[in-house]
């Protein structure tokens, strides 16, 4: 198999976004819930801030991170003229 | 309208309708006098009898379709599947009871359960999907190359699958029994039944579509008690939003109950036989025979003097229930003291994430919480990324592009069970702390006495001033979820419901998981290893044989209600992650992982996680005659978060083994690139 420079172009592009990804939900996960303590000092919807994101904002934003990745490898895909389908 | 989609959209639509009628209905008549053991007969027969129908309806005896569903499953469709695969007989009854009890801890299992899915977006489905195999194992053996890591692959899937699959076949027996009022044993058959009808004939096809109409089942039920809870509190049906106000009505009450006099009181007075127990415990042997003549004194002196009937009564059971010998008065007294300090110390507010560190001898506690936090989130959501019976379902979807949306639509739907969770455990306690708490003991509700029957609930009324205090109640986390229509007094037709909600979380979960371990041991080692001339249709009888016999061994062993189950499924997570993660994320991202590398990876992760957890959980194993192997946690991090040693020490292992080696041959390497980008030459 010949691997084309198209080929590591697509890669070093999806690899790119996996990693901006990745480290937003590092932060979301680790990083918030470490300092949960020192951020429930202001509520949101009457829940403190640390128990909002543990209950429902983590789970949001990571929804939102695969819907990102979602739609950046379909355009990606595109540009590439390999999609599967039609949007 | 040609499109298959909209077709089945249409179909599900309808049938979620009847369902809706057919609860309404089941309201009606029990308006008019149905006796609830009926109503719970029905929903157990009628929803088993709809998931059999769908398992027969979708027979089928070719192997794609067996194994991966013919890869034909949309992305909405299988992301719902997912989402019933996923949400297990545990998470339906166990997590909002966790969360009433430990607050803030408990979110770890809301993060942990929903995060490993970007994981899994981001690094995995996509790229199993571009391999379209059939398995996890297969895609070790492809990767690595030989047979090493693939039979490797086939111990650690059916190691972490059939310890889940018995703790599912377990939930079955506790729902039935519960709620219908069926026998355990019995009710572990008739949820074998259903299992059987639907995974045996039609395999992933089958499992696919019923998990889908289990999927409408379960979140209905979860979702609907909370609501009404929500509706009766607040005026607005929707528990996720209305429940911060709540939350601010529990700090209040909180707070009231830490200032109590009678609380305080109550506390002291667990916390005097705490102390009472400690030195019971510290002069073994000699005090087990004190204690029995200390209280033959108290009785006869009873006897003697002013008899009041029911205190000799209690101390005469408490003569009965001392132990005979010093290990087992060991192990009571121990159980005993454990209880006793648990409800004499101030309870934690719900909201607060950690020991407060402003307090002194807090410091270090509060440092701990928030590593054990943090690691067993990490542990849930690797494992979650790693679980072979999850990961398997993106080789089912039609395209790679399919399978990434179909695993935006697995959270989305996964989602609105675990935002609903922490809903659940605050309404309950809100009901608990303001109605509950503080009535007099002559007058609790029913359901109090129906659950402290079979030893779910406690009261004792240590004091003596007649009124229930916080520190008096005894909860089994379980109740939580089984209990709250009557709590919230709602009609029996909603615990009903409960239990048929609960059913098709365990149901759904099992058929996944008996699919893969049959796969592992059919498509893995019977056909790829031993015989790769079979027949096709000798695969497929292999898969069934093997199908079979997993459910009847899990059957057995859960009808011996090993106690310990429930914290075994908590253990595979860090058993799954250790052992596949690594392999899996070096295997595609990293060209330089050699088949030496992986296997001893994999190996060396198991065997640090299951070390790790075996020594801190376990002081002896008496079958095996061993004793005295407890050890200090490292860093004081807990059992169930194990796979954070093995995790890492897999990584670490593959990647200096690797370097140490040569690096794979060109086949691999292109193999590699094949998994990575999509052909361009098409």
């Amino acid at each position: 198999m010949l691997i084309t420079q198209r080929h590591k172009a697509y890669w070093k592009r999806t690899l790119r976004i996996t990693g901006i990804l990745l480290a937003l939900w590092f932060v979301v996960t680790f990083v918030v819930s470490y300092f949960a303590h020192e951020l429930s000092k202001f509520s949101l919807f009457g829940i403190p801030f640390g128990f909002y994101m543990g209950s429902q904002g983590a789970l949001l934003i990571y929804l939102f991170i695969i819907w990102i990745y979602v739609k950046y490898m379909n355009a990606l895909d595109r540009e590439f003229g390999v999609s599967e389908g039609e949007d | 309208m040609t499109d298959p989609s909209a077709q089945l959209r249409r179909y599900y639509g309808l049938y979620t309708g009847c369902f809706l009628l057919f609860i309404l209905a089941l309201g009606v008549l029990e308006h008019y006098g149905m006796p609830a053991r009926w109503i719970g007969y029905v929903f157990l027969v009628l929803t088993v009898s709809l998931y059999a129908t769908i398992g027969v309806m979708a027979r089928t005896s070719n192997v794609a379709e067996y194994y991966v569903a013919g890869r034909r499953i949309p992305a909405l469709f299988n992301g719902m599947a997912t989402g019933a695969d996923w949400m297990s007989a545990a998470s339906f009854i166990g997590l909002a009871g966790t969360l009433y009890l430990s607050g803030y801890q408990g979110l770890a299992y809301v993060m942990g359960w929903t995060g490993g899915f970007v994981l899994i977006a981001l690094l995995f489905a996509p790229y199993l999907r571009r391999f379209g195999q059939y398995t996890i194992p297969d895609f070790l053996g492809a990767r690595y190359g030989g047979s090493m890591a693939r039979l490797f692959g086939v111990f650690a899937t059916v190691l972490t699958s059939f310890v889940y699959v018995v703790a599912q076949i377990y939930g079955v027996g506790l729902i039935t029994s519960r709620l219908v009022g069926l026998q355990f044993e019995i009710g572990v058959i008739v949820g074998l039944a259903g299992i059987l009808i639907c995974s045996f004939l039609g395999g992933m096809r089958a499992v696919t579509w019923t998990q889908v109409a289990q999927y409408m089942v379960l979140i209905v039920a979860y979702t609907a008690p909370v609501a009404i809870l929500s509706y009766k509190v607040t005026g607005v049906p929707v528990p996720q939003i209305m429940y911060g106000q709540v939350m601010q009505k529990i700090e209040r009450l909180e707070d009231k109950i830490l200032r109590d006099p009678a609380e305080i009181n109550a506390r002291n007075l667990y916390l005097a036989r705490a102390d009472a127990l400690k030195s019971l415990i510290d002069g073994l042997p000699d005090s087990l025979a004190e204690e029995r003549r200390r209280l033959s004194t108290s009785i006869d002196q009873l006897k003697h003097g002013e008899v009041n009937i029911s205190e000799v009564f209690a101390l005469e059971r408490q003569r009965r229930e001392l132990p005979k010998s010093t290990p087992a008065a060991y192990d009571y007294w121990d159980s005993l003291l454990h209880q006793a300090t648990r409800q004499s110390t101030e309870l934690t507010p719900h909201a607060a994430p950690y020991p407060d560190k402003e307090k002194d001898k807090d410091k270090a506690a509060n440092h701990s919480a928030r590593l054990n936090f943090v690691t067993l989130v990490f542990c849930l959501m690797v494992g979650t990324a790693a679980l072979p019976h999850v990961l398997m379902r993106y080789y089912t979807t039609p395209s790679v592009r399919e399978a990434r949306s179909s695993v935006f639509w697995s959270l989305l739907f996964i989602l609105v069970f675990y935002i609903t969770a922490p809903a659940y455990a605050v309404f309950a306690k809100y009901e608990i702390y303001s109605n509950l708490v503080g009535s007099s003991i002559e007058q609790l509700p029913n359901w109090v006495s129906a659950w402290s029957r079979i030893g779910l609930v406690s009261i004792e009324d240590i004091n003596h001033d007649g009124i229930l205090q916080f520190a008096e109640l005894n909860l089994n986390p379980d109740v939580i979820v089984l209990a709250l229509p009557e709590i919230a007094g709602l009609p029996y037709v909603i615990s009903g419901l409960v239990a048929a909600g609960a059913l098709a979380a365990a149901l759904s979960t099992a058929d996944g998981l008996l699919l893969t371990i049959a796969g592992a041991f059919s498509h893995d080692l019977y056909y790829k290893v031993f015989r790769p001339d079979a027949k096709t249709e000798w695969r497929l009888v292999v898969s069934k044989t093997m199908l079979l016999i997993a459910a009847v061994l899990a059957a057995i062993v859960a009808s011996q209600r090993p106690a310990d189950i429930l914290s075994l499924v908590a253990w595979a997570f860090s058993l799954a992650a250790s052992a596949f993660f690594p392999a899996l994320v070096l295997g595609i991202f990293w060209k330089g992982a050699n088949k030496t590398g992986a296997v001893s990876g994999m190996a060396l992760g198991l065997l640090v996680t299951v070390y790790y957890l075996v020594r801190v959980q376990f002081n002896s194993i008496p079958w095996l005659g061993i004793h005295g192997i407890g050890m200090e946690p490292w860093l004081g991090i807990e059992s169930t978060s194990a796979g954070i040693w093995g995790v890492a020490t897999g990584f670490v292992t593959i990647i200096v083994v690797s370097l140490i080696g040569k690096p794979p041959k060109s086949e691999t390497q292109n193999f590699i690139e094949s998994v990575r980008s999509p052909g361009f030459n098409r």
